[in-house]
């Protein structure tokens, strides 16, 4: 690596399709070096597919990369980090297995034939003593918590000598703290001229505290380019849907209180590796009532909601269900119409080879009308249900026989919680419903839960946005140390509290 | 009389356990190495017989036991570049590949090694660790063939290879997770390549200790499920070596136990004393199962779908 300090970058007439799907045409963007540019666009409009391939992990049709103004012909990971380039993807890609000191010399271009352990480590203690947060680096990868794996990617990359960081949706898995500070570490990089970012993202926060410029895609086209100082979040927010379309809102409408519908009682659980998660979790949700939990990931919200979905058995306490004792089988999932949106759908809620249609019809295909004719699946009338809900839900592509494991992020989102929510529902459980997803999106499934209270539903909210469990919920609990550590009523929620309760554990 | 009993049941098997421990020893390694890549080989039952009837065939043909565990290594590495190109076609299922490959391993041997039966191959020689003992149960426990050595370091350097050496990083992170492989520019369909050849040779050579040691002839029911045992001996390790090391040595135990007895005149039960190894397996597979799904340690690409 010859040259040091920040890269420009350049793009011109990139072209991608898959299959009939054009996800790029002929999109152009100028990144000059040493600023931070946000890459902006609804679910699915390409932003994932523009960085892949000018990374090299997809190969374009068309189009040139100018890194430095020279053209430069990236055909794989290695000759991009060899020219200084890197990327955190939208999935993780560290080694689980692994330490956080061996997933940051795993990365290196050289690793020597055999690693000198305490030179390494002294390399790494210097270069953690540099930065403004600190990983251990003696724990093992898998036992870290989603922001912490986040940064270990980041600073794995720093580490490698990297000039030119793309980075998509860092701060979709992290607490608006943690994208704080993350945000800010990079800024002040970027200040130096020792680093340029290319940041796709979906918060316009984010974008007006820390950007410099903005390229917006729009299905697969350039939809817009410009200073962020010229800029508003409105302006943007057309240049990604196109018009300026309010989005959806639902209104609440008045309580009715309806009795306790789903009713938790002293639930304990353990995590995988044995350490107890929830400690006596105590709770109840009543129907046309939306129960926000609110905490910082990693006090026990993941297991609750696997408990609650029937993915991990609780160690003691209960679950009923108007008043009848829970035992998550389909018969019973059925009866009392329970929903599940958990964190990562795509692993958690969905079958990745499977197409949509079929994925869709998860909760029902055995029941009529999709199973009149006995044993036999109704293939037919699968797809037309898939299309209803397709078209409602605007899941793109708008294509039932497409593997639902190639859809964007966003779009796999939608399409579970089009599942969840047809049919009979009477008790829901989300966690974090939003995550990833664009704005019109993320409007969108919020009025739908807001309507789903209204219809009379029990929701259980489990969020890490605060802001999205005060727009939406009855009644807002916070959740630290596997127990409930704040209760109140949304009305008369106090934010100093509720800021207290989350940083007590 | 007892004492001597119970000492001469003692020597008998620990002499025995490093005898039967050695093609253990060697198939798990393999197979140790195999799957931390991130791909079972259950072939490796066929690779064992396989290994061990070009050992004797090469030796019987050179003269030399060596060169014949050099035919097997070769061998067993051939079927796994076999399994290992297989299964790098898309679709295609390494358990199935590697049952097939088991059959195939097996049929071969049997096939090619039909003249092989009747002539005398010359055999490895045993390292007498002890030749001027006069207790003649002592002496003969403490002849040792080379090849449980050479298995003893392997372990200790692969043990240390894993965590010290660039191939061993590379390789876990195949096992891993192969979207960080290919992220940081290795190709992990390579990385497979090599270490299920690897792991076949091993197995191989683990087949020709069977024929050119102990028992140390070539005949149709040489192996008794050892290849099989071996793999199941890796998850009972948690993927590490050294682990493999005691658990094969726990298992050469086992499997002397029924020899052991006989030799000093317990003829009781033999079937059921030599039924050990296997209620073994059963036993240390249910206390060491894992009610929650996911081993720790397990190589996260380790899958049966696919
Ligand atoms: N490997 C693939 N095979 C087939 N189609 C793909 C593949 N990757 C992406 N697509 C399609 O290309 C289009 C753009 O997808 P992409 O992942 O780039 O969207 P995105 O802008 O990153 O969306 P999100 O905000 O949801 O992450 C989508 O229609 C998607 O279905
Ligand atoms: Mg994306």
């Amino acid at each position: 690596m010859n040259a040091s300090g920040a890269a420009s970058l350049e793009v011109a007439a990139m072209s991608k399709r898959f299959g009939a799907n054009i996800a790029l045409a002929d999109v152009a963007m100028r990144v000059p070096a040493g600023t931070l540019h946000a890459l902006l666009g609804e679910n699915g409009a390409g932003k994932s597919t523009l960085v892949k391939c000018i990374i090299g992990s997809y190969r374009a049709d068309r189009g040139d990369v100018l890194l430095d103004g020279r053209e430069v012909v990236i055909n794989g990971p290695r000759a991009a980090r060899a020219l200084g380039l890197g990327m955190v993807y939208q999935h993780f890609t560290l080694v689980g297995g692994m330490t956080v000191a061996e997933n940051m010399v795993m990365a290196r271009p050289d690793i020597p034939a055999i690693v000198n352990w305490r030179a390494e480590r002294r390399a790494l203690e210097d270069f953690m003593a540099r930065m403004p947060f600190r990983v251990p680096l003696d724990r093992r990868v898998s036992t870290l918590a989603a922001g912490q794996k986040q940064k270990v990617e980041i600073l794995k990359l720093l580490y490698l000598g990297c000039r030119f960081l793309i980075l998509d949706e860092p701060t979709a898995v992290l607490t608006p703290t943690e994208a704080d500070e993350v945000l800010r570490f990079l800024r002040g990089l970027v200040a130096e001229n020792k680093l340029t970012v290319l940041m796709i993202t979906h918060k316009f926060r984010e974008v007006t505290a820390y950007a410099d410029a903005v390229t917006v895609l729009r299905r697969g086209k350039l939809a817009g380019a410009g200073a962020v100082r010229d800029l508003t979040p409105e302006t943007m927010a057309a240049m990604m849907v196109g018009t300026t379309l309010a989005p959806a809102r639902a209104d609440r409408e008045p309580a009715r209180g309806q009795p306790t519908r789903l009713a938790i009682q002293a639930l304990c659980a353990t995590r995988d590796d044995g350490l107890l998660a929830l400690r006596e979790v105590s709770l109840s949700v009543g129907g046309g009532e939306i129960v926000g939990i609110a905490g910082v990931s990693g006090n026990g919200q993941r297991e609750l909601v696997e408990v609650l979905a029937g993915q991990r058995r609780a160690a003691a306490g209960a679950i009923r269900i108007d008043d009848q004792p829970f035992r998550f089988t389909r018969a019973e999932i059925r009866r009392h119409g329970v929903r599940c949106l958990p964190e990562e759908p795509l692993a958690n809620a969905g079958v990745a080879r499977m197409t949509v249609a079929e994925n869709l019809a998860l909760r029902d295909f055995d029941a009529p009308p999709l199973a009149a004719r006995g044993i036999w699946l109704d293939r037919t009338a699968m797809r037309a249900a898939a299309r209803l809900r397709i078209a409602d839900y605007a899941i793109r592509p708008p294509d039932p026989d497409a593997p639902l494991g190639s859809l964007s992020g966003g779009n796999v989102q939608r399409a579970i919680l089009a599942r969840e929510l047809s049919g009979e529902v009477r008790v829901l459980i989300v966690a974090n419903p939003c995550f990833g997803l664009d704005f019109t999106a993320a409007a969108d499934i919020r009025a739908r839960l807001m309507q789903a209270r209204n219809h009379g539903v029990a929701v259980l909210l489990v969020s890490e946005d605060l802001d999205e469990i005060q727009e939406l919920a009855d009644r807002i609990l916070v959740m630290a140390g596997g127990r409930i550590a704040y209760e109140s009523s949304a009305a008369e929620a106090d934010l100093a509290a509720i800021g207290m309760a989350m940083a007590a554990h | 009389m007892a004492d001597l009993g119970i000492a001469g049941v003692a020597l008998a098997l620990f002499g025995g356990a490093i005898r039967a421990s050695t093609p253990f020893l060697f198939v798990s390694l393999g197979e140790c190495l195999t799957e931390l890549s991130g791909r079972i080989n259950l072939g490796l039952e066929g690779t064992l017989v396989c290994g061990a009837m070009s050992a004797y065939g090469a030796a019987l043909l050179s003269g030399s036991p060596w060169l014949g565990v050099l035919a097997a290594a070769l061998v067993g590495a051939l079927l796994g570049a076999l399994h290992a190109g297989l299964c790098s076609l898309a679709r295609v299922n390494d358990i199935a590949v590697g049952i097939a490959l088991m059959v195939l391993g097996t049929g071969l041997a049997f096939f090619f090694g039909k003249p092989l039966i009747q002539p005398r191959a010359p055999m490895l020689p045993a390292l007498p660790l002890c030749p001027g003992c006069h207790f003649a149960p002592l002496r003969a426990a403490l002849d040792i063939n080379p090849l449980f050595l050479i298995g003893v370091a392997l372990a200790f350097v692969l043990h240390w290879g894993l965590a010290n050496t660039r191939p061993g990083l590379v390789l876990r992170t195949a096992g891993d997770s192969g979207a960080a492989a290919r992220a940081m520019g290795y190709a992990p369909l390579l990385v497979r390549l090599w270490a299920t050849m690897a792991g076949g040779a091993l197995a191989g050579i683990g087949g020709a200790f069977l024929s050119l040691y102990y028992p140390g002839s070539w005949n149709e029911g040489l192996s008794s499920g050892q290849g099989l045992i071996a793999v199941a001996l890796v998850i009972f390790a948690r993927w590490r070596p050294l682990a493999c090391l005691f658990a094969s040595l726990l298992f050469g135990a086992a499997g002397a136990l029924g020899p052991a007895l006989q030799s000093i005149g317990v003829h009781q039960g033999t079937y059921l004393f030599n039924a050990a190894p296997y209620a073994l397996t059963l036993a240390i597979m249910i206390a060491t199962a894992s009610p929650r799904g996911a081993l720790a340690g397990a190589p996260a690409e380790l899958a049966v779908t696919r």
